[in-house]
Order: structure tokens, then sequence, then C-alpha cells
């Protein structure tokens, strides 16, 4: 009110610069111009550190914060320090590339069946069946991290920590994801052709063959893709389960690279992590995007991915 | 028709056996894990080696350590790391709420067709890696990093100051910025669930932009905000990496950093796992709650 006040009494005459750029920002049932303004302010808070810090991993330096010039340094020249030459670096690449590579290939079919038996399961069971598929998305990183930790050190002691412990639990929280894409999937497609099958003389088998998967495909790729990328970018169950440097994987390294000795090379691991879940995630979106155009679906599968209820 | 409901019943046990697989292995590696939690922390002590011990049978249990380690919550060491916590979730969520509301807000309602672009970007963060963006800030917040050097161009600073030495703020704007967009998704999808004609209706009805905003905008995202929030505060509780990387200060510990110490140490198992344990029970109304509308929300679409 006294900000209204105030411009009031202010001389009338003269459409100051002040009053058009007053205008231009409470412009009443047009676009919002600060809204706008603040939306580009948080991108830009939000991305540009990232973006300098894939600019520090072609540093021609030691220096993460002084700009040196670009050179390939930190990935293949540095003969002791860089990606490719520390042991450790390439080692956590590896690793993070094992583990994404089998938790995408198990996760995905276990997913995928139980996305199927959860959306068609009517009655008894289904609803505990659904929340315990809920859980793992909303439990913290930490709990189910601890939680792993111990039942592989003091109850399922055949699993060592290490590679096949981190996969297990991996594919663990994997799973609910896969399970809310296709069921997504599952949902718009509805049961009718399947029927329809049925009542032309399919059995239940041919009808899931060559009516339903072939229709989820898509979203199969699209799940396997996100599963990769879910998987390279887990830091708290990789950390609990590790079991020794040669199980460190990309996000565990940067944390210890950070915390110790932090060189660009770490910038440049990130940045090569940044690449692998963009592309996982580009195919995947690709993938969700085939399968609207098929359906005449108007939008994006930007748009889809954004509005996937968790 | 009568053939149909029959084929229906015998369908449904084919679709439970679908789902046994996944089933099994979230028992196995879900539940499970969780009772191994409950069975360490109310183990016992191994007498020579002083370590712990899980007790796997439930009648055996011995809740003493969650006496102990309520005791140095309330009114010990462990009290002040717990309000610490709190307080840092609440100022971050908070925080992460107003600049999230504008921005998906923004999308929502007025980024028209280029909807999908900001979209993609705000999505981005999702999938770089939460590590990779704290080490940016690292990078940024390092003494002769840029933003001391910003700082010092526009004359706020007078000489470069040590952002990464155990401060409250740059943890908490760290968790602010490092959860934004778990918030913005939630509350995007709510705001773009609003019918524009009940805004279009208030402003009709004499309503200011503010007031239609007040009164039919913000109670309909209401849910949104919610979700957003409660979506935001959960990794927030059992984060331990955020300030370990932007603080490396027991000055700044939280609850996660105590897990953490106490399930990576030997003979910390129980206490870690008692903890775990609180943490779990305290953030598990936020989990029902979400649960709940979250099942609401789906009756009310397939409805």
């Amino acid at each position: 009110m006294s900000v209204g006040a105030a411009t009031k009494s202010e001389p009338v005459a003269t459409p100051s610069g002040l009053q058009k750029v007053r205008t231009w920002f409470a412009n009443p049932w047009g676009k919002p111009r600060w809204l706008k303004l603040f939306m580009w302010f948080y991108l830009i808070w939000s991305l540009a550190p990232v973006i300098i810090a894939v600019q520090f991993g072609f540093n021609d330096g030691r220096s993460r914060t002084a700009w040196q010039g670009f050179s390939l340094l930190w990935y293949t020249g540095e003969p002791d320090l860089s990606v490719w030459n520390d042991p450790s670096l390439r080692s956590a690449l590896f690793q993070t590339l094992r583990l994404a590579g089998v938790t995408m290939l198990i996760a995905t079919p276990i997913g995928v069946a139980l996305a199927i038996g959860l959306t068609r399961w009517r009655g008894r069971g289904s609803k505990p069946a659904n929340l315990l598929m809920l859980f793992p998305l909303i439990t913290p990183e930490i709990v189910l991290g601890v939680a792993l930790f111990l039942v592989f050190v003091y109850l399922f002691q055949i699993v060592q920590l290490g590679t096949v412990a981190q996969i297990l639990g991996h594919i663990t929280f994997t799973i609910s994801y896969v399970v809310l894409i296709v069921r997504s999937r599952l949902l718009a497609i509805g049961r009718e052709y399947e029927e329809a099958a049925r009542d032309l003389g399919a059995s239940a088998g041919q009808a899931l063959r060559l009516i339903l998967l072939p229709m989820l495909a898509p979203a199969i790729w699209a799940s396997l893709a996100i599963a990769f990328a879910i998987s390279i970018d887990d830091f708290v169950i990789s950390y609990f389960l590790r079991g020794g440097a040669a199980t460190e994987t990309i996000p565990t390294r940067l944390y210890s690279g950070l915390r110790l000795a932090p060189s660009p090379a770490l910038n440049a691991i990130a940045t090569i992590l940044l690449v692998m879940s963009m592309v996982a995630i580009t195919a995947a979106a690709l993938f969700l995007n085939r399968l609207r155009k098929r359906e005449g679906a108007k939008g994006s599968a930007v748009e889809e991915l954004a509005r996937l209820d968790i | 028709m009568s053939g149909s409901s029959e084929g229906h019943d015998r369908r449904n046990w084919v679709w439970r056996v679908f789902a046994l697989p996944g089933l099994i292995w979230l028992i196995l590696l879900f539940i499970v894990p969780f009772y191994a939690i409950l069975s360490v922390a109310m183990g016992r002590l191994d007498p020579i080696f002083n370590t712990g011990e899980p007790v796997w049978n439930p009648i055996q249990w011995d809740p003493s350590i969650f006496g102990e380690v309520l005791g140095e919550i309330f009114g010990g060491q462990l009290g002040v790391i717990f309000l610490r916590t709190i307080t840092y979730v609440a100022i971050a969520s908070l925080l992460a709420l107003l600049i999230g509301y504008p921005v998906a807000y923004f999308i929502s309602r007025h980024a028209g067709r280029r909807k999908w672009i900001y979209l993609l970007l705000v999505l981005a963060p999702f999938w770089i890696n939460y590590l990779m963006r704290m080490l940016a800030w690292v990078n940024l917040l390092e003494a002769d990093g840029y933003v001391n050097d910003a700082l010092m161009f526009l004359g706020i600073l007078d000489a470069p100051r040590d952002w990464l030495g155990g401060n409250s703020e740059t943890v908490v704007l760290g968790l602010a910025y490092g959860y934004v967009p778990f918030l913005i998704l939630p509350l995007f999808a709510a705001l773009d669930r609003i019918d524009p004609s009940a805004i279009q209706a208030a402003r009709d009805l004499g309503a200011s932009p503010f007031r239609a905003f007040l009164h039919v905008t913000l109670p309909l995202s209401r849910q949104g905000i919610l979700a957003g929030m409660v979506i935001v505060m959960l990794p927030m509780f059992g984060d331990y990496y955020t300030n370990n990387l932007l603080a490396r200060s027991p000055r700044t510990r939280m609850i996660g950093n105590e897990i953490d110490l106490f399930i990576n140490s030997t003979g910390g198992g129980a206490r870690g796992a008692a903890l775990t344990v609180i943490l779990m029970a305290f953030v598990a109304l936020l989990m029902i709650y979400y649960l709940v509308s979250v099942t609401r929300a789906s009756k009310e679409t397939t409805a």
C-alpha cells in the first residue's frame, strides 16, 4: 500500500524510466515479467555452476578456480592423474558401467513383470503388494543403505560387500522405477486389445506375447535406459555396499576425491558421468516420444516424464 | 459374459505369478534388511571383541540401546545434532519452496508453447549427479573461486571468505540447491492440473490477480506444496554427504553423519542401527502422509 501511495504522489506528467520499468513488471493479466526473470535467474543458478565445473575438467593446468586454457590434460594427457591414467579413476569408470549394465538387464524384466502383475491383479494382496513397490521410492537412501549393509554383513553372508552386493542393492531400488514407467503405459493401453485377441481365440500367453509385449516395447526400452541412468547416478547404496578400492564407482570416487585430493581430473570424470546420463535419458525420451507419436498424443515426452507421479 | 468373469479369475492367478519375482526380491532385499536393522540394534554385545552381534529371535531382543540413544538425544550431544538437522532441513526446504514455487508456477501457466524447453532445463539437474553438483559448488566456493572473486569485485567482501570451513549457511544453501528440482516437479504437476477457468472465474468476479492467486491457485496447489516439501525433506533428513563436502567440519554434523560414522566404525553397528531406526520412525510420519496423499490422488484420477 505504502509503495503504491508513494508512486502516486510522484509527478504524473513525466513517464519516467522507473515508471516504465514498473508497468513492464506489473502488467496485470499479461505475462508476468518478473516471473520470467525469476525463472531465468533460477536456471542460471541451477545450471551455470555445473557448466563451469565441466569447463574446468578441460583446464590446461592444475587449478580448479582459474582458467588456463583448453586441453584434454585431465582426460588422457596427464601421465599419472588423468582419468585414463589414474588406475583408481579408470576402475571407477568401469565399475560404474559394470553395475549399471547388470542392474539394467536384471531390474527391467523383473520390473516389467511386476508392473503387469500389479496392474492386472485385483483383490486380496494387491494393495500391500502395491505399497511394497512404492516404499523403496520414498525410503531415505541412507536407511536402505544401512539396511542392506547390515543384511549382507550379518545374514546373507554368502554375498560379500563389493560388486555383487552393490548390484543387488541397485536392482532393489531400480525395480520400482521400472514399474512406474511400464505401469503408466499399461494404464494408457488398457485391456481392450488383449481381450479382443482373447475373444478371437488367442491363448493368454499368445495375447501377452503377440499383443501386450509389442505394445509395451518402447516403454521397456525406455525402462532399460532409465534403469541404467539411475544406477550410474547412485551414490549412497554404492557407498555403503562398497568393498575395497576396486568397487568404488564414479560418484563414490568423487566423494572421496573431493574430501582428500581434488584435481581437475574429478571434474573430467564427473563430465563423463554427465554425458553418460544425458545419453541414457535422451534415449529414454526418444523411445517414449515414439510411443506417443504412434498413439497420436500431443505435447512431448518431456512433459510426460515431468508428470511421472512417484 | 459369464465366461469372461471365469476367465478373469483364472487370469488373476496368472497375474500374481507375474508379480511374484519382483515381490520376492523386494521381500528379501527390502523387508528382510529392515528386520536386520532391528536385529542388530537390539542384539547383544560380544564380550570379547566388544562388537555387536545381531539377535534374530524377536523374543530375545534387548531394546535398552534405544533408551541409551534417546537419553543422548534428550539432553546430550546427539540432541544438538538432532536439533541442528531439523533446523537445517526446515530452513532448506522452505527456501526450496520459495525458489521452486515461482518456477513451477511460471512453467505451468506462462511458459506457453515453450513449456517443454523450460521443463527440459528444470529436469536437467535430476540427471546431473548430485555429487557433481556439489563438486561444482566446491570449485566455486574455494578461497580463490569465482564466488569470492565476484563478491570482492562488487565490493561486498574485502577479503576472500572461507565458505567451506564449516558454515551453516553454506550447508543450508547447498541442501536447498541440491533438492529444489525434486520439489519443482510435484509442484508443477499440481499447478498444471488446476483448471484455468477457475482462476478466470475469480478474475471475472473482480478479484485482483493477487487475490485470485491467494484464494484460488494457492489453495488448489496445497497438495503439491505438501507433497513437494515431503519429497525434499525425506532425503535431506538422511543426508550426510552435502555437509561433508561443503563444510568438512563437525560443527555442521547432521544425523546422517552420525549414522555414517557409527556404521563404518568397528563396534558401532548397534548404535548406528538404533539411530537409523529412530531416524526412520521420525520420517515415517512424512512417508505415511505422502503415501496416503499419493493413493488419494491416483484414486481421483482413475475415478
